[in-house]
């Protein structure tokens, strides 16, 4: 069946298009998108103004803990959270329980994100086996069952050595490694960021160095062996210097900030609730001066990528001393209205950079065709509204965990559809009116 | 800031439900509770060192951590308000069998005690009771974090030998870092009107201290010199694994508390430790057992110290009934 | 706001009230005086001047607070505490006849505290009342044994004691304000 989205503003900058364009889609193609196509029998989908039609969004880090943890979320729930944050696609992490250090479990997870249907899935696997840091996982096998990329996320890929070795195999298959940046001696038992505020109230402190430590030695490594490496959820200025810096003399690295790393700081460990286990995240909350340099990076360039770090705990897990509680928050179904409130309606981007960072980037981090609305291409589509109200309601997450330091949050910018695969995964009745891009 | 007449509190009431920090006392409440401490330490002259005030009250000890001192101070100044007291040591409950923090307390909770005084060794433990408990926490020690009644206890024994606390150089030496007394202590007087220097080895110093009003100094000589009150933290020793300095003897050697160090300072001095001591590695013996020393004023004046804070809570928040 | 007692009448009271003590006790050899918190103590230093003027010696003279004892303190659920001031009974009571003052008997709850809170400093041989005024309405069988004056009352007025000490003035006074306690 044909559809054609008639008369919204389209937002493309990988076809470098900025206008009111329409889009016509057939199964699960992009037939073209042009200006005043006929609809030539097609079904007609008026895109009502103010709304923006983008590329599909695709955040490259999330966890959505299948096999293993399913009381936090599963590949089902995760990606209904995924489509209702206008992601058309996510990349999860191999921190799942076995870890996806071999074919049988990415299989398993592309097996469940089929049957849910929703947004795609792309598996990172391992980069060691069982992510212990001695022996380097099955790449070639995993790359082979569908990963992405590699990682060992939750913790750094352990010696100098086994970064090296990692970034030269990789880099056969044009696959970049997708690297935690932590100094394990330098955290220790840090729970929040060194500074004042963790200070005030004796919880043991991360400083941002423990990062950027690490990310310099991975940026080194991959200009020494013409591997990519891409930092994932930058936090610390120092990490971010490394990077320029990296880049400037052609090293192939790439990063990602999440949203709560360039909205809040780490004076949310006192208030508004001191002790809230919902701003405990690994990276922590940074000083401001950290939260500020994060901004200035997505807006000069250097920032790659925003994802979310999607990390969903049960509550009951989070509901304990602070020092006890597990690292990480959801967030996917809060990044786009961040996103348009912090970053494009201040004015600090363009919706075309932010497009850039939620689809173009990621897609080609991890060499996956998506992230452009070309002619042929498939058709995974995000529409948006930068002007919706949104009231950030936990309650209503369709993630199986609630755990958000953004609840109550008041914020400008929304998700109107999802459209994988030509299918109209989720719809916002109340943004669009029933039923309107079904 | 200004210490005010001991007869005449500006405030006549703590309305508070719970005590979780110094942080959340004004410093009109401080002498409140300094002064009606006043008050209280003349019951345990006489010969019943019992009133009735808290009658019917029940009064949980719940202590994750094990503490001779702190546990018995509290359970003698519930005893002697004629509260119901409990004790439940973390070793003997159900915490060995798996059961969460939470949980304990809900269980507590649903035998409606009136309070209950918890030390516990993660910061903030007292902060999430507070939030699931009718009954009003009082902070016995969280973690690193703070411990609300024992920088009471020393504003009280201060202000018994210097009057008043405002304009008194202190001097707290020890590992910073770790200690939750530190942090109560700093926050007190401070708000008291108290000119506090920290000092320590580099490594212990907390990130940030300078922003809480203090001043830091690696040199111990210059934190000690003009001092009014000399306070010593105790060396975590079993927390010293962290390569924070070399050797036990090298800490006594550049930050040990001699009497020769003492001499720079005041002579009417007073020498503090919250205990228990290392004998020998942050205190010499001399300057311990000496005639400066009032860390045995400290343990007496704990108790007065830590029925004022019973009585004063057990009014509760929010109403506003005459009496 | 009539005045009921002014500041001459008072001294001439307080002196009346010594005579009556004296009399009664045969002198004041085991005699002590111990006032209520807070007007009582006042009351009470200057009976013991009085008594010291007559008898030409010197009687112990005692403060006693109360407010740990009283039986409203935790009837509400929450509330603010009433401030605890200190109590100063430098001398044993032991096998003494102390002389309990304050300024007004209203229910006598405030005198049943004060009974228990003297008990525990020791066991006095008797426990003499004084009040400046006695104004009825009594809820507890307490009775005073020396009284600077008995007057009748509504439960709607207030008695207002105001001391040198405390409030610049002697004088005493019955308004009529409901709400209000004294």
């Amino acid at each position: 069946m044909k559809r054609l989205f008639k008369g919204g503003r389209v937002v493309d900058p990988a076809n470098g298009r900025d206008g009111l364009f329409d889009v016509l889609i057939d199964g699960d193609r992009i037939v073209r998108v042009a200006k005043d196509i006929p609809p030539d029998g097609a079904h007609v989908v008026d895109v009502p103004a103010g709304f923006v039609v983008v590329p599909g969004l695709f955040d490259m880090h999330v966890h959505l803990r299948e096999p293993g943890q399913e009381h936090k979320e599963t590949v089902a729930t995760g990606t209904a959270s995924a489509v209702v944050g206008g992601f058309t696609a996510v990349a999860c992490m191999p921190n799942t329980t076995p870890i996806n250090d071999n074919a049988g479990v990415t299989e398993y997870i592309l097996q469940k994100a089929a049957q849910a249907g929703l947004a795609r899935v792309y598996p990172i696997g391992a980069v060691s086996k069982g992510s212990n840091g001695d022996q380097l996982a099955d790449i070639a096998e995993l790359r082979a069952a569908g990963c992405v990329g590699v990682s060992d996320d939750g913790r750094p890929v352990k010696t100098a050595l086994l970064m090296r070795r990692a970034l030269e195999y990789t880099a056969m298959f044009n696959m970049p490694v997708l690297e935690h940046c932590e100094d394990p001696s330098l955290k220790g038992e840090g729970v929040a960021h060194e500074g004042y505020h963790a200070s005030t109230l004796g919880l043991r402190g991360i400083p941002g160095v423990a990062e950027s430590i690490m990310a310099q030695r991975d940026i080194a490594l991959a200009e020494l062996t013409g591997g990519a490496v891409h930092i994932c959820h930058m936090s610390a200025m120092e990490s971010l210097r490394a990077v320029r810096e990296g880049k400037g003399h052609g090293a192939r690295v790439t990063c990602e900030v999440a949203p709560h790393h360039f909205t809040m700081t780490d004076e949310a460990l006192a208030s508004p609730v001191s002790y809230d286990t919902n701003v405990k995240m690994n990276p922590p909350l940074r000083a401001a001066a950290d939260r500020d340099e994060m901004l200035k990076g997505i807006a000069d360039g250097s920032v790659d990528c925003i994802a979310t770090d999607h990390a969903p705990h049960h509550y009951d897990e989070k509901k304990v001393e602070f020092d006890v509680a597990p690292f990480g928050i959801v967030g996917l179904e809060t990044c786009v209205p961040i996103c348009f409130d912090r970053l494009v309606h201040p004015g600090l981007i363009t919706l075309s950079r932010l497009i850039e960072l939620l689809s173009v980037n990621p897609s080609r981090i991890l060499n996956v065709a998506s992230g452009a609305l070309s002619d042929g291409a498939v058709a995974d589509i995000t529409i948006l509204v930068p002007d919706l109200q949104v009231t950030v309601d936990p309650a209503r997450f369709k993630s199986k965990s609630r755990n958000t330091p953004f609840g109550g949050w008041q914020l400008k910018g929304g998700v109107a559809a999802t459209i994988v695969g030509g299918r109209t995964v989720y719809m916002n009745d109340a943004a669009a009116g029933a039923g309107r891009f079904k | 800031m200004t210490t005010r007449q001991v007869e005449a509190p500006p405030i006549s009431a703590l309305r508070h439900k719970d005590l979780l920090g110094i942080s959340d006392l004004t410093a009109d409440e401080i002498l409140l509770i300094l002064d009606t401490a006043e008050a209280m330490r003349e019951i345990g002259d006489r010969p019943i060192k019992k009133v009735p005030a808290l009658r019917g009250k029940t009064v949980v000890n719940l202590f994750f951590e094990a503490s001779t001192r702190t546990r018995t101070s509290f359970e003698i100044a519930e005893k002697r308000l004629s509260a119901d007291t409990l004790n439940i040591a973390a070793t003997a409950s159900s915490v060995v069998k798996g059961e969460t923090l939470v949980d304990t307390a809900l269980n507590l909770e649903a035998m409606a005690p009136d309070m209950i005084v918890l030390r516990h060794a993660a910061s903030g433990a007292c902060h999430l009771l507070s939030r699931i408990c009718r009954a009003g926490i009082i902070n016995a020690g969280d973690g690193m974090h703070e411990h609300p009644t024992q920088a009471l206890l020393d504003a009280f024994t201060i202000r018994e030998h210097k009057k008043s606390i405002a304009g008194l150089k202190v001097a707290i030496i020890g590992d910073l870092l770790h200690s939750r007394v530190l942090r109560s202590n700093v926050q007190l007087l401070t708000k008291l009107g108290a000119d506090v220097w920290v000092s320590g080895p580099p490594t212990l110093m907390p990130a940030g201290i300078e922003r809480q009003g203090v001043r830091k100094t690696t040199s111990v000589d210059e934190a000690v010199e003009g001092a009014d009150v000399v306070m010593l933290l105790r060396l975590q020793i079993e927390r010293m694994q962290g390569m924070f300095f070399p050797s036990l003897r090298e800490y006594f050697t550049v930050f040990g508390m001699t009497r020769e160090r003492l001499k720079l300072a005041k002579h009417d001095v007073i020498i503090m430790h919250p205990g228990p001591m290392n004998r020998g590695v942050e205190i010499d013996s001399e300057v311990a057992d000496g005639p400066y020393s009032v860390i045995l004023e400290q343990v007496s004046n704990g108790v007065s110290v830590r029925m004022a804070v019973l009585y004063l809570l057990a009014g509760g928040a929010e109403h506003e009934t005459a009496v | 706001m009539p005045i009921i007692m002014d500041a001459d009448r008072m001294g001439r009271t307080l002196m009346r009230i010594a005579h009556e003590i004296i009399e009664r006790n045969r002198g004041v050899d085991g005699l002590a005086i111990v006032g209520i918190r807070t007007r009582g103590v006042f009351i009470a230093r200057r009976l013991a001047k009085a008594l010291q003027q007559i008898a030409s010696e010197p009687v112990p003279t005692g403060a006693l607070d109360i407010t740990l004892y009283r039986d409203d303190l935790m009837r509400h659920a929450v509330g603010p505490q009433p401030v605890v001031r200190r109590t100063e009974i430098p001398f044993s009571i032991d096998d003494q006849k102390v002389v309990l003052v304050d300024d007004v008997l209203y229910t006598g709850r405030t005198i049943r505290a004060a009974l228990d809170a003297l008990i525990d400093f020791g066991r006095p041989k008797e426990i003499q009342l004084t009040v400046l005024i006695d104004r009825g309405h009594r809820e507890l069988p307490i009775k005073a044994d020396y009284v600077g004056k008995n007057v009748p009352t509504s439960l709607k007025e207030s008695v207002h004691v105001r001391l040198i000490e405390t409030d610049g003035t002697d004088e005493i006074s019955v308004d009529n304000v409901p709400e209000e306690k004294s």
